[in-house]
């Protein structure tokens, strides 16, 4: 039979046999058996919970990375200084499918200065009882881009040979002006708690949005580094996996597959092309009645023949 | 008036026969029949449960007992509601269910799914936990790589909780109303090759 014979076919009204259904009683069921799965699943499974990575724990447990990731803020080096749209206005930044840009296109809707939200005005909130810190802050605010330049540099060779110790940075003695006091300051600041409190409360006392310090964590090695132990990295189907045993977002593992396979595990464009193609796909599942070839499958397939086994069964004899 | 014509043809198209009927075609006594009513039945669980941890607030699950359970029932409820929802998808396929003017059914219950995946997502990044730090921040690069996020921050925690506990779940229950109305407007779709005499002229 053609796809039409067996759409038109399926229009007609049914007058063979029938059988008394309570739809009703059927989702009365359907409903105390998810709820008595899904709690019995909590009870013997729980549910995850791990503890989220604070600005204070990452910068205890790894500070030379906390140090490197807030000096990269400073000069305008860090994943978030390079980004592009929506934080940062980057010509050319961004990712593109063929010739176009669509991050470009949607323009910078969350501004934000790297160097301003993540450091300096942390600090300065910090410098209100602290002379040398407010010091240091002039120093900087007054200074040629050159001469911020030349003192980033500096302190970043300096960091190359340089440990913490106890909460403070022992770096090389060196020409980096006030670099060493931010970046010292930066450290202290959030060892004691304060960072991600200085960053969100800027101008309001409430907060929802945690844009930023998330941003700045995410610009780090150690939020990645604990996320690989988890086997959720891009590269470790993390995008439907979950933390501990857990299954995750496994109705994803389409989206999921494409980053694993080239060119998009190796593309820098990957989100960009696997959105495309899955856009390109979701259409196609969307709209499977409506393209010939595919909406004609589940007939040559013919499983439907175990569906409807009785009914075939019942019209042999 | 508008109103009279609107309740008329609303009778037309769904008298109460058609809307709950008694009686079902015989074919329809497969197990793949169940997991329709399975993805109706966890996304109730998912709108009771998640209404309890929505009235608590967004910490109460962190800090209470009775909240982890309850947030481990809308957990393994997500679980469940993808699972039958898959089973669903892939048995009305296996059907050719669009088949006989039921295209609009399809359409819309593959839309029920594209909304649901986008509903637990927001769930995913408002955790307030490792799992919600890492999702969102992996997650900003796909929909910023799109344009999409700029308009649509999983950074944003306030977004995301309006979002996951009133305009998605709005959006999925109300494209379930309509799925499930479709279904009840066209009935269920016979099976390929069904006997001529257990076809009507009529259209159904």
């Amino acid at each position: 039979m053609t796809w039409r014979q067996d759409d038109a076919a399926a229009a007609r009204a049914w007058i063979g046999p029938t059988r008394p259904y309570d739809l009703l009683k059927e989702f009365a069921i359907a409903l105390v058996v998810v709820v008595v799965l899904a709690a019995a699943l909590a009870a013997l499974f729980s549910s995850p919970d791990e503890p989220p990575v604070t600005l204070a724990a990452w910068a205890r447990a790894d500070p030379m990375d906390f140090v490197t990731t807030a000096l990269s803020e400073l000069d305008g080096s860090s994943g978030t200084a390079t980004y592009g749209p929506p934080y940062v206005a980057l010509p050319g930044a961004g990712q593109r499918i063929g010739p176009l840009n669509l991050q470009q296109l949607a323009g910078v809707r969350i501004p934000i200065d790297p160097a301003v939200d993540f450091v300096l005005e942390p600090l300065r909130t910090a410098a209100a009882g602290d002379p040398s810190l407010d010091q240091a802050l002039r120093s900087w605010t007054a200074a040629t881009t050159a001469e911020r330049r030349r003192w980033v540099s500096a302190y970043a060779t300096a960091l190359r040979s340089a440990s913490v110790i106890d909460g403070t940075i022992q770096a090389p003695g060196g020409d980096y002006g006030p670099v060493g006091e931010l970046m010292q300051s930066e450290l202290t600041l959030a060892q004691d708690g304060g960072l991600e409190g200085a960053m969100l409360t800027r101008h309001a006392f409430y907060a929802t949005d945690y844009t930023k310090p998330l941003l700045f964590l995410a610009d780090g090695s150690y939020l990645g580094s604990l996320a690989e132990r988890q086997h959720l990295l891009g590269d470790q189907w993390g995008m439907m996996n979950e933390t501990g045993s857990y299954p995750g977002q496994t109705w994803l593992w389409l989206y999921t597959l494409w980053y694993q396979v080239p060119p998009f595990s190796s593309s820098g464009n990957a989100d960009a092309l696997v959105w495309a193609l899955m856009l390109v796909l979701t259409t196609g599942f969307v709209l499977v009645p409506w393209i010939p070839g595919l909406r004609s499958l589940p007939r040559r397939l013919r499983i439907y023949r175990r569906i409807w086994r009785d009914y075939y069964r019942e019209l042999a004899r | 008036m508008w109103t009279a014509r609107v309740r008329k043809a609303a009778e037309r198209a769904l008298p109460p026969d058609r809307l709950l009927p008694d009686r079902q075609p015989a074919f329809v006594s497969s197990w793949v029949y169940v997991f329709g009513s399975a993805t109706l039945a966890a996304l109730v669980t998912l709108v009771l449960s998640g209404t309890w941890l929505a009235l608590e607030g967004p910490d109460w699950w962190h800090t209470s007992r009775v909240g982890h359970f309850l947030n481990s029932v809308h957990f393994w409820g997500v679980q469940l509601f993808f699972f039958a929802m898959v089973l669903h998808l892939w048995g009305k396929f296996l059907m050719g269910a669009w088949r006989g003017r039921r295209r609009t059914t399809w359409l819309v219950g593959a839309l029920a799914f594209l909304v649901s995946v986008g509903t637990g997502l927001t769930g995913y990044v408002l955790q307030q936990n490792f799992a919600s730090q890492w999702i969102s921040t992996q997650a900003k690069d796909g929909f910023n790589a799109v344009g999409i996020g700029a308009f649509f921050n999983v950074l944003n925690l306030g977004q995301m909780l309006t979002l996951h506990v009133l305009i998605m779940p709005a959006a999925v229950v109300a494209i379930t109303v309509v799925h499930l109305l479709l279904v009840r407007h066209r009935g269920v779709v016979p099976p390929y090759d069904a006997a001529e005499e257990h076809l009507s002229e009529e259209l159904g």
